[in-house]
C-alpha cells in the first residue's frame, strides 16, 4: 500500500517519516526510529509493555498506526532523563526501591507512572494500583513499584523522598 | 500481531465520513479509537481494505446540555466521559461504569461510540445506555436517524447500522434524580465482564418510581431486562421483589461459555449482579 | 578517617558485600530504556522469519503449498520439513531423551505446532507470507485427557513411538506412555498403610500454566558464510547447553558456534530449552547468507513453549490416631503433551518430585510417576518450580491439611507435631534426600506469632457460626504452607543435562588498580546477578562491589555453566564465586607476608585486608596486593591475580519457608479476597535482602496467579482456548495482594557462604498457602479438597456442591 507522510515530535525531536498506514506506532519506534525502550509483550493490548505518554496521555503504541499519530508529541522513557542526564525522580525511585527486576515492562511502567502523576500528584496506595493498572509485570509483584511511585510523588511534591508508610 | 495492509483515510467533517464509507463500501471500516479494532486487526480476525479514521472530526467531540438532555459525542473517549464534570452531575452511571472499561491506557483512547457500536456483547456501554433509554444519532451519506439503545442490538456485532452508517452522537434523556449502579463480576480489573447489571431507578415515597436494568456479556448481544424492571417499579424492592426480578432477568440469559464461568453460573451471577445494583442504586436515589 | 583509622564495621559498609542492601547495578540501564534485549538486536541485512502453525491438535499433512507466499514482495524462503530433513535438522532431541519435530513433518501433534517457516526482508512482509501458505490438513482422531492416554482405545499421539519397548527412562507399557518413575520403599510404604489407624486419600490435580514471561522467546542467528562461524543471540537461561546441543545437532564444530544471551525479560524457566524458533532461524541463515531474527508473539509463546504442572497426583498420607505421619504414596499421571521436551536433569524423567515427603519426618515413603503423550504443547517443566518441587510440595501441603481435618487437628499443629525436628538434621528422608540444614519448628512459631494465629482461628471459629445462623455469607480461610525445596541441581553423581554434569562456574580477574571482573556460567533474566555476585566478592576479597563487574551469557568469554533455573544459581555458582576468591585470597596472602617479610600464618584478615597477628598497624590492603600482584610478586610466583573455579556442588540445598494466608470469599459470587499474606523464608545466609524481599514478592505473585485463576486449557478438540492475555489470567496491581516478607536464617553447612537459593521458594510454598485457604474456608462444612484454580466460578461451583445458595 501507498506509504503516508508523518510528522510528529518525539523526545521533542522533529521526525519526518514515510510509512505504510498500517504500520504500528510500537513498531515504528522500535524498527525505523530505533527507539528501543518500549517493549512488546503481548498481542491483545494487555500489558502495557509498549506505553508511551501521546499528546499527554498514555497510549499504547501497540494498537495506535503510526499514521494516527500524525502532529503528536510523543514521549518515550529515553525522553525523561534531562539533557545534562539527570534522571527523572521516577526513574531514582525505582532504582532506590527496587521497583523493577528484569526491566522488560519497565519502560512502559515509568512512562505510564510519569503520566499518572500529572493526573494526580499526591496519589493514595489504591488510586497508584488502578493508575497502573494497564501495565503488567510478572517479576516485582508490584509492591515495590507502587513503592517507587509514592517515593517520587514525594520527591516532586517538593517533599524528601522518604520510606513509603506502612 | 501484525494487521494486513489498507489505504488510509482522515476526513475533517462527518459529510466527508460518511461519503468515503458509502463509497469505499462494506469492506471499509470507520475508525474510532481503534481499540476494538486493532486487536482485531493484529489477530486478522477482521482485515478492513480500508479505515476511515474519525479523530479529526470536531463535530464528533464535545459533551453538552442540550435542553434536559446531555449529549456525548461518539468519539468522546471513556478518559473524557471520567473527567466530564456535566456528566458526573447529570449521568454519574457513565463515568461508574467507564472506570471499570479495560484499563488508563485504553480508556485515554477508547471512544464511547465505539464501545456502543461495536456489537461486541463484552462491551460495558450497552447494557449502561439502555438503562439510561439513550438514543443514538446516527449519520450516514442519506441523512441522519435516530435508534433507540434498546433497539440497537441484534447479535453479536450485529447492530441495527446500515452499511456507511456512523454513530455521531449518544443523547441521554434528563433522568432528574436518581439511583444507579453498574455491578460489575470480572476477574481482574478492566476485564470483560463475567456478567454485569446496569440499574436506573428513581425512589419516591418509599417506593421505586421508574427502574430500567440492562445486562452486559450474558448472552449473544446486551439484554434491557424489561421485565425485570417491570417487577421492580412500584415496589418497596423488597426482598420478594427483588428474587422475583432476579428471575425474570436470569431467565433471558443465554451466556457463552468461557474461562470465566459456565453459562449456569453467568446466569446466576447476572442476578446476583441485579440485586447488588439495585441495593446500591437504592442507596443512591436520594 | 583513614585507611589506618576507619574502623572494621565502616569498612565493610563501605564495600557493600553480603547482607547489604546494595543498589542493583542493572537498573541503572533499565531505567533509562537502554537495556539490551534480543528484539532491540539490529543487524545490517537482518531477515525476519515466522511460523505457519497448524490450526488442528491432530492431523495428517496431505500437501503444503508456499508458491503464494513466495510471491510475496519481501518474502524471500519458506523453509519446511523438506528442506530441514535435508541437513538432518526436522527433528532434534529433546532434554528429556525424547526428539521433536521442528517442523512437522507429515502430521502435527498439538495446535499451534509449527509447521512452515516464512523469512522476509521485513516482519510485515513474513506475516503476509504466513498467511499465504495453503496447507491440507486431515484432521485425525485427538487425546487431550492424560488420565485417559493409556487406555485401550486412546488415540495415539505418537507414530514414531508405536512400539513399545525401551523409552530413554526404561520400559514403555503403552504408545502414550512415556516413562514410569518411582522412588522411595513400596514395601514399607504398603507395610504402613495396611497397619495404619487412620489414612486420607485425594486426587490432587496442579493444572498445566505458563510462565509467561513478559518477554516472549526470541533470536537472531547470524552464519558467516566466509568463515563458517555462527554468531546465535537469543532468550537463553543456559547459553552454554544451547552451543554445545547446538553443535551436536548440527556440522557446525563448538569452538564456531557463539551464542550470547543478552538482557532477557524474565525466564521463570520458559526459556531453557532450545525451540524450532532457533533452529530455522539458523538454518534460514544458512541457506540465506544473511542475519535472520525470529521473535514469537504471546499467543505463540503460550500455546507452544514450555509449559509448566500438568500432574495429577493421587496422594495418600498415614497417620497414628493422635497424629503422627506413619507413610505417604504419591500416584501421579504426568502430561507432557506431544513430545517429551522436559527441561529435567537426565536421570530424573519426574524431576526432583521425590521431595514429595517435603519438612516432615516420615519414615516411609514410596511415589510413582508416569508420563504420558497427549496432543497438546510439548514439555513439562517450568515457571519457577525447581523440577517438580511445586508439585511435590502442593500435593503434601494439601494432604497434609486434608489429614488434619479428617483427625480434627488444627492443620499448624498438625505440621508442628511432624516437622523435621533440629536435632535430626543432616536428615536423610525416606526418599533418600539428605536436607543439609533447617530448624523448621521455630520458623513455625515465628510465622503463628507473627499473624497471631490464634487470634485468627478464633475470629474464623465465630465466623463460622455467624454463617451458620445466616448472618454473613463471607467464609474466612486460613491457609498454612510449610515447604522445604531441593535445588542448587546438583552434584555430578546426580545431576547432568544431556551428560553434561551440573556444575557451575565463576573466573574472577582482578585488575591492577584493584577492581576487577568476574564472568560466570549462570545467566541472570531479572534475578539481579551483576549487583549480588559482586556482593559475595566484596566480602571475600575486601573489594567494593562497585568494582567489579560481573558479566554472564556470552559463552566466548564466560566459563561454561549450565545456566541459571532450579535456583541453582546463588547454591552452585554463587559457591564458585566464594572458592575463585579464595584461590585469590590465598596468593594475596602470600604476597602480602611476602610483603610484610613474615611467615603466611603470621597474618590475619580484617575486612579489606591482611594484616600481621598481634600487630595491626602492619597491613597490606587488597588493593595494595592487587597492584603488587603485577610487579612485586616473589620469587618463583606468576604475575597476576586471578582464578577459575568449577564447582561440583556435594549437595543439593534445601531452602525452606512457612507461610500464611488469610482469604475471604464471597459465598455468593466465590470471589476471594486475600486479607493478608506472610511469608517466612529461609534461604540460608542473605546475600541481598532488598533483593531476596523483590523475589519473594515476585514468587508470590506468581503462585497468586496460579492458584486464583491460571490454567492452559484444552477443549476436547485439542484447541487451546486461553492462549492470549485476554485469557490467561494475569493479575494486575489491582488484584495483587501486599505481601508481608519475614526470614529465619539457617545456613547450608556445605555452603561456602552457607546461603541456599530463595527464588523459587515463593512458588513453591504459595500456590499451596493460596490452595490452603480456600480449602480451609470450606472444611468445616465436610469439603476435604476444592481443585485448582480457584477462580470464582469454581469456587462458587464448590458452595453449590455444599448446598450454600439454597
Amino acid at each position: 500500500m501507498a506509504k503516508t507522510q508523518i510528522s510528529l515530535t518525539l523526545n521533542g525531536k522533529q521526525i519526518e517519516a514515510l510509512v505504510e498506514p498500517r504500520t504500528l506506532l510500537i513498531h515504528f519506534l522500535r524498527d525505523e526510529l530505533k527507539i528501543t525502550g518500549p517493549h512488546i509483550g503481548c498481542d491483545t493490548t494487555h500489558c502495557g509493555a509498549c506505553t508511551v505518554d501521546l499528546d499527554g496521555k498514555s497510549v499504547k503504541s501497540c494498537t495506535v498506526f503510526a499514521v494516527q499519530a500524525d502532529g503528536a508529541e510523543v514521549l518515550t522513557i529515553e525522553g525523561m532523563a534531562q539533557a545534562d542526564g539527570t534522571l527523572h525522580p521516577l526513574q531514582q525511585a525505582f532504582r532506590e526501591h527496587h521497583g523493577l527486576q528484569c526491566g522488560f515492562c519497565t519502560p512502559g511502567m515509568i512512562t505510564r507512572a510519569y503520566r499518572l502523576l500529572k493526573e494526580n500528584s499526591n496519589p493514595t496506595e489504591d488510586e497508584i494500583r488502578m493508575g497502573i493498572s494497564g501495565n503488567l509485570c510478572r517479576c516485582t509483584g508490584y509492591q515495590n513499584i507502587v513503592k517507587a511511585i509514592q517515593a517520587a510523588a514525594a520527591e516532586m511534591a517538593g517533599g524528601q523522598v522518604k520510606e513509603a508508610a506502612e | 500481531m501484525i494487521p494486513g495492509a489498507f489505504a488510509y483515510h482522515r476526513p475533517k467533517s462527518v459529510n466527508e465520513a460518511v461519503a468515503l464509507l458509502a463509497d469505499l463500501g462494506e469492506d471499509a471500516r470507520p475508525l474510532g479509537g481503534g481499540h476494538s479494532l486493532i486487536p482485531l486487526m493484529k489477530l486478522r480476525l477482521a482485515a478492513p481494505s480500508n479505515l476511515v479514521d474519525l479523530g479529526g472530526i470536531a463535530d464528533l467531540k464535545g459533551i453538552r446540555a442540550d435542553g434536559g438532555d446531555v449529549v456525548v459525542g461518539a468519539c468522546v473517549t471513556q478518559h473524557e466521559i471520567i473527567a466530564s464534570d456535566l456528566l458526573a452531575s447529570k449521568v454519574p452511571l457513565l463515568a461508574e461504569a467507564a472506570r471499570q472499561i479495560a484499563d488508563p491506557q485504553v480508556r485515554y483512547v477508547g471512544t464511547i461510540g465505539g464501545n456502543v457500536a461495536n456489537g461486541d456483547p463484552g462491551n460495558d456501554m450497552p447494557a449502561v445506555m439502555m438503562a439510561l433509554n439513550a438514543t443514538y444519532e446516527l449519520a450516514g451519506k442519506g441523512g441522519g436517524r435516530k435508534v433507540a439503545a434498546r433497539d440497537f442490538y441484534h447479535g453479536t456485532y450485529d447492530t441495527a447500522l446500515q452499511p456507511g452508517e456512523i454513530v455521531a452522537a449518544i443523547r441521554i434523556p434528563d433522568l432528574g434524580k436518581h439511583g444507579y449502579a453498574y455491578e460489575k463480576l470480572k476477574r481482574k480489573i478492566g476485564d470483560y465482564a463475567t456478567a454485569a447489571a446496569a440499574v436506573v431507578l428513581t425512589w419516591d415515597g418509599g417506593k421505586v418510581g421508574q427502574c430500567a436494568i440492562g445486562l452486559t456479556n450474558v448472552a449473544d448481544k446486551p439484554l434491557f431486562a424489561e421485565e425485570a424492571g417491570r417487577i421492580v417499579a412500584g415496589s418497596a424492592l423488597d426482598d420478594a421483589t427483588v428474587k422475583k426480578a432476579v428471575a425474570a432477568a436470569e431467565a433471558i440469559t443465554a451466556p457463552a461459555s468461557d474461562r470465566r464461568g459456565s453459562p449456569n453460573y453467568r446466569t446466576k451471577m447476572a442476578g446476583v449482579m441485579l440485586s447488588r445494583a439495585l441495593a446500591r442504586a437504592k442507596s443512591r436515589a436520594g | 578517617m583513614n585507611a589506618q583509622t576507619e574502623t572494621s564495621e565502616a569498612r565493610a559498609e563501605k564495600l557493600e558485600g553480603i547482607g547489604c542492601k546494595r543498589k542493583r547495578v542493572e537498573d541503572v540501564r533499565f531505567t533509562q530504556g537502554k537495556g539490551n534485549y534480543v528484539d532491540d538486536l539490529n543487524l545490517p541485512n537482518m531477515l525476519y522469519g515466522d511460523f505457519v502453525r497448524s490450526p488442528y491438535a491432530h492431523a495428517r499433512i496431505k500437501s503444503i503449498d508456499t508458491s503464494k507466499a513466495t510471491a510475496v514482495p519481501g518474502v524471500v524462503a519458506v523453509l519446511t520439513a523438506e528442506e530441514l530433513k535435508g541437513v538432518n535438522l526436522a527433528w532434534m532431541p529433546t532434554l528429556a531423551g525424547d526428539k521433536q519435530m521442528v517442523l512437522a513433518d507429515g502430521k502435527v501433534l498439538f495446535q499451534n505446532q509449527e509447521v512452515a517457516f516464512v523469512v522476509a526482508t521485513d516482519r510485515y512482509a513474513a506475516a503476509d507470507g504466513v498467511e499465504l501458505v495453503e496447507v491440507d490438513y486431515e484432521d485425525l482422531p485427538v487425546n487431550v485427557d492424560p488420565l485417559k492416554a493409556m487406555d485401550a482405545d486412546a488415540a495415539i499421539v505418537r507414530e514414531d513411538r508405536t512400539d513399545t519397548g525401551d523409552g530413554a527412562h526404561g520400559p514403555r507399557k503403552h504408545p502414550n506412555h512415556i516413562f514410569s518413575w518411582e522412588a522411595g520403599e513400596k514395601a514399607a510404604a504398603d507395610a504402613a498403610f495396611d497397619k495404619a489407624e487412620v489414612t486420607v486419600k485425594e486426587f490432587i490435580q496442579y493444572p498445566r500454566c505458563h510462565p509467561c514471561p513478559l518477554e516472549t522467546c526470541q533470536c537472531v542467528a547470524s552464519f558467516d558464510k566466509i568463515t563458517g562461524d555462527l554468531t546465535l543471540w537469543g532468550t537463553f537461561q543456559a547459553p552454554h547447553v544451547i552451543r554445545t546441543v547446538g553443535s551436536l545437532i548440527s556440522t557446525i564444530p563448538e569452538h564456531k558456534i557463539h551464542v550470547i544471551a543478552p538482557d532477557i525479560g524474565g525466564g521463570f524457566g520458559n526459556k531453557v530449552g532450545a525451540y524450532p524458533g532457533y533452529i530455522c532461524a539458523i538454518v534460514a541463515s544458512i541457506v540465506t547468507g544473511q542475519p535472520v531474527k525470529w521473535t514469537e508473539d504471546r499467543i505463540e509463546n503460550l500455546s507452544t513453549t514450555a509449559f509448566a504442572r500438568d500432574f495429577h497426583m493421587e496422594t495418600e498420607l498415614a497417620c497414628t490416631k493422635d497424629g503422627r505421619i506413619t507413610g505417604l504414596r504419591v500416584y501421579t499421571i504426568a502430561d507432557h503433551g506431544a513430545f517429551d521436551a522436559c527441561a529435567n536433569a537426565s536421570k530424573w524423567p519426574a524431576g526432583l518430585f521425590s521431595i514429595v515427603s517435603g519438612s516432615y519426618d516420615i519414615p516411609a515413603a514410596y511415589c510413582l510417576v508416569d508420563g504420558v503423550y497427549t496432543n497438546k504443547a510439548p514439555g513439562g517443566v517450568a515457571y519457577r518450580c525447581s523440577f517438580r518441587v511445586t508439585e511435590a510440595a502442593y500435593a503434601i501441603e494439601r494432604a497434609m491439611d486434608i489429614m488434619a481435618q479428617k483427625l480434627g487437628m488444627d492443620p499448624a499443629e498438625f505440621r508442628m507435631k511432624n516437622l523435621i525436628k533440629r536435632e535430626q538434621f543432616p536428615y536423610t528422608s525416606a526418599f533418600g534426600w539428605e536436607y543439609d540444614s533447617g530448624d523448621y519448628q521455630t520458623a513455625l512459631k515465628k510465622a503463628m506469632d507473627s499473624v497471631d494465629y490464634k487470634k485468627l482461628r478464633e475470629e474464623q471459629k465465630a465466623k463460622q457460626e455467624a454463617f451458620k445462623r445466616g448472618e454473613t455469607r463471607e467464609l474466612m480461610g486460613i491457609g498454612v504452607a510449610f515447604f522445604t525445596e531441593i535445588v542448587g541441581a546438583g552434584p555430578s553423581r546426580a545431576c547432568d543435562i544431556l551428560g553434561i554434569a551440573m556444575f557451575d562456574s565463576a573466573e574472577i580477574r582482578i585488575h591492577p588498580t584493584g577492581t576487577g571482573i568476574c564472568r560466570l556460567g549462570t545467566k541472570s533474566q531479572g534475578q539481579g546477578h551483576e549487583t549480588t555476585y559482586a556482593q559475595i566478592i566484596a566480602t571475600e576479597l575486601g573489594l567494593a562491589a562497585d568494582g567489579i563487574t560481573v558479566e554472564e551469557g556470552n559463552t566466548d568469554t564466560a566459563p561454561y555453566g549450565l545456566g541459571t533455573y532450579g535456583s541453582r544459581s546463588t547454591p552452585v555458582s554463587g559457591a564458585a564465586t566464594a572458592m575463585a576468591c579464595r584461590k585469590i585470597k590465598a596468593k594475596a596472602q602470600m604476597i602480602a607476608a611476602y610483603m610484610l617479610e613474615v611467615h603466611d600464618d603470621d597474618l590475619e584478615w580484617d575486612v579489606d585486608r591482611f594484616r600481621v597477628k598481634g600487630n595491626p598497624e602492619r597491613f597490606k590492603t587488597m588493593t595494595e596486593l592487587a597492584w603488587a600482584a603485577y610487579h612485586e610478586v616473589p620469587a618463583g610466583m606468576e604475575p597476576g591475580l586471578e582464578a577459575v573455579n568449577y564447582y561440583d556442588p556435594p549437595n543439593f540445598t534445601f531452602p525452606f519457608g512457612a507461610y500464611i494466608c488469610v482469604a475471604d470469599i464471597d459465598v455468593d459470587t466465590g470471589e476471594t479476597k486475600i486479607r493478608r499474606f506472610y511469608a517466612l523464608d529461609d534461604c540460608g545466609t542473605r546475600i541481598n535482602p532488598m533483593i531476596i524481599e523483590g523475589q519473594v514478592h515476585g514468587g508470590l505473585t506468581e503462585a497468586f496467579g496460579i492458584a486464583m485463576g491460571q490454567e492452559l486449557y484444552y477443549d476436547e478438540g485439542g484447541n487451546i482456548t486461553t492462549a492470549s492475555l485476554m485469557d490467561y489470567f494475569l493479575p494486575t496491581a489491582v488484584e495483587t495482594p501486599k505481601w508481608e516478607t519475614d526470614w529465619t536464617t539457617t545456613p547450608s553447612p556445605h555452603h561456602p557462604i552457607g546461603a541456599k537459593g530463595v527464588g523459587e521458594s515463593p512458588n513453591v510454598g504459595g500456590v499451596p498457602a493460596f490452595s490452603n485457604a480456600v480449602n480451609d474456608a470450606f472444611a468445616f462444612l465436610g469439603s476435604t479438597h476444592i481443585q485448582m484454580p480457584h477462580d470464582s466460578w469454581r469456587t462458587w461451583e464448590a458452595a453449590e456442591r455444599l448446598g450454600l445458595h439454597t
